[in-house]
């Protein structure tokens, strides 16, 4: 080890001696015996026991788990069953989208600040200002409910069934796409938006005309982005009786069938692949 | 609000470099675009056609007036003393399986990052290149597939070895947000700045030294707003894992709902809510504070 390099400028002299240990050691001491007493209600809490795993018990029964994976099922019945479902899970993510799409562009217009005309000559009138706040409330309560609880009610209220699954997701993704649409919308250039309010446009001409085209291609990525995770959370809205893959996946798991379980499973994380692929390619062509 | 748009951003970029920032490229509407355009409108169309959606059940008269009732029974939230308690536990049940979910990815995402973007060197012997490599590739295959099932997925499979309780929960969460962080956090590593490190290498110093003393503290601000952006999402994950048993707010919700027990599940419901807020606050104070 070349003692004399490290010491830098001074190597040479016998004043430059580098410290031979870290000299913050007393500080990272402290902070990381902090971090562990703290820790230690949180494993209460969460009753974090993981050698529970090892136990002999839940050893047998993950590994008796585990061991029927082997072989996978791949019945042409069951494989018919598995295409039928997936198709499903991607019809659900889709007409989601699109009826969130439905829901979250009128919010979009009438929520965002730049497409005001009253705020062209400084503060915004009350009246549009308050609508514009309790929509973006609507907007934040259709979002801080996950999808799930969405789907869990309206299974109640429509029975089981993709209907339930779709409406989960059109109200939540709603809400993500009015919101990021919002700040998309407003935190791009806005000066040609205002020139053509200034002139005596209407507001959806100088939406149409300013606003859209400068943002259009951020606003599909985004969009093809959600779709994309939609794919994944109607796989999730399955477990509480939305159809698809994931209810089959679910009562397949409640079977301890582990060779359906496993086909399944690679089948869900192809597709979630595959959407992966298609959106990050649909959104490069869009630049 | 800027902050949360930011992460958004670069989430939908990531495999768009460089993307949203030039103008639209003035384009002829091409033969390609029109069959795209073709092509999604049949997907639309063959989605709502395949799908036995039920609206006109849905929009009866008969479903809303239910769907009403339905609604109605939320009031007024069961607010009785000894229920809030338990909420309350339910609550901070959730809060800890995030917190420890998010701290357990976050470290082992870490561990596992460090393979996962080590580059060979050019001078190193071709043996030791190719087990890098390999590693590499092994690595980030095994955050993809961690990434790609979903939290509550990972629950269920859990549920059968850690039984029922907040501990499938929280191993779900850290499975999951494992895979995410670690690709995440590699990318990070991978992209800091080489001087330093190299500064360091120079004077001889190698190894797990150069990763502590010159890469990791240039990072590490990029690792922690990584890491509470998804403890954001983890929370609002935790609070719904107790659906398929796995502790939490949501296994209250889910009990309380199949037993139609409408007042209690409205409170749970306004908990959730409450939480989520709160958490987005102050992730959101927090990475103000962190960014100034």
């Amino acid at each position: 080890m070349p003692l004399s390099l490290r010491a830098g400028p001074s190597a040479g002299t016998t004043t430059g001696q580098p410290p031979s240990h870290d000299p913050a050691w007393l500080g990272r001491l402290f902070w990381t015996t902090a971090a562990l007493v703290l820790l230690w209600p949180l494993m209460v809490a969460t009753e974090f026991r993981p050698w529970i795993l090892l136990a002999p018990d839940s050893l047998r029964s993950g590994g008796s788990f585990l061991a029927s994976f082997f072989p996978p099922a791949l019945g042409a019945e069951f494989l018919a069953m598995v295409a039928r479902e997936t198709w499903r899970t991607v019809a659900m993510a889709t007409a989601g989208i699109t009826l969130a799409l439905v829901l979250a562009l009128p919010l979009t217009l009438l929520t965002t600040r730049a497409l005001s005309v009253s705020a062209l000559s400084g503060r915004m009138a009350r009246g549009p200002f308050w609508l514009r706040q309790a929509l973006k409330w609507l907007l934040i309560v259709l979002r801080s409910i996950p999808e799930l609880v969405w789907a869990l009610v309206f299974v109640r209220v429509v029975g089981l069934g993709p209907t339930a699954g779709v409406l989960a997701i059109a109200l939540t993704y709603g809400g993500m796409l009015g919101k990021v649409y919002g700040e998309i919308l407003e935190s791009g250039e806005t000066a040609p938006t205002e020139a053509l309010l200034r002139n005596g446009s209407s507001r959806l001409q100088a939406f149409g005309y300013a606003l859209l085209p400068q943002n259009a291609a951020e606003l599909a990525s985004y969009t093809v982005y959600r779709w994309e995770c939609a794919i994944r959370s109607s796989v999730v809205l399955g477990f509480v009786g939305a159809g698809g893959l994931g209810q089959q996946l679910d009562s397949a798991m409640k079977m301890f069938n582990g060779g359906e379980v496993v086909t399944m499973l690679a089948v869900f994380v192809a597709l979630v692949a595959l959407a992966d692929r298609c959106s990050a390619g649909l959104r490069r062509a869009l630049g | 609000m800027a902050s949360t748009a930011h992460a958004h951003a670069a989430a939908a970029r990531w495999s768009a470099p460089g993307g949203g920032q030039r103008p639209p490229r003035p384009r002829a509407g091409g033969r390609k675009t029109t069959a795209f355009l073709l092509g999604l409108a049949l997907l639309v169309v063959a989605s709502f056609a395949t799908l036995d959606l039920q609206w006109a059940q849905f929009l009866s008269l008969d479903a809303l007036r239910s769907m009403g009732r339905f609604l109605a029974e939320f009031f007024p939230p069961d607010l009785s003393p000894a229920f809030l308690r338990k909420v309350l536990a339910g609550t901070l049940e959730t809060l800890a399986m995030s917190v420890l979910g998010t701290l357990l990815a976050a470290c082992a995402g870490l561990l596992l990052a460090v393979p996962a973007s080590a580059r060979p060197d050019a001078g190193d012997p071709v043996a030791s290149t190719l087990v890098r490599h390999a590693l590499r590739s092994a690595v980030r295959w095994a955050f993809n597939m961690l990434r790609a099932v979903p939290e509550l997925v990972w629950a269920a499979l859990l549920l059968v070895s850690a039984g029922l309780g907040p501990m499938a929960g929280t191993l779900a969460l850290a499975l999951h947000t494992t895979g995410v962080l670690g690709r995440l956090f590699a990318e990070a590593l991978e992209n800091a700045p080489a001087g330093p490190a190299q500064a360091l290498r120079a004077q001889g110093v190698g190894g797990l030294r150069l990763l502590c003393y010159a890469t990791l503290p240039q990072v590490l601000p990029q690792l922690m707003s990584y890491a509470l952006y998804r403890w954001e999402n983890n929370i609002r994950a935790a609070a719904v894992l107790g659906v398929v048993g796995a502790g939490g707010l949501g296994q209250l919700l889910a009990f309380h709902m199949g037993l139609f027990h409408m007042g209690k599940t409205a409170t749970v419901l306004l908990a959730m809510l409450a939480l989520v807020a709160l958490v987005d606050g102050v992730s959101y104070a927090a990475r103000r504070l962190m960014t100034r």
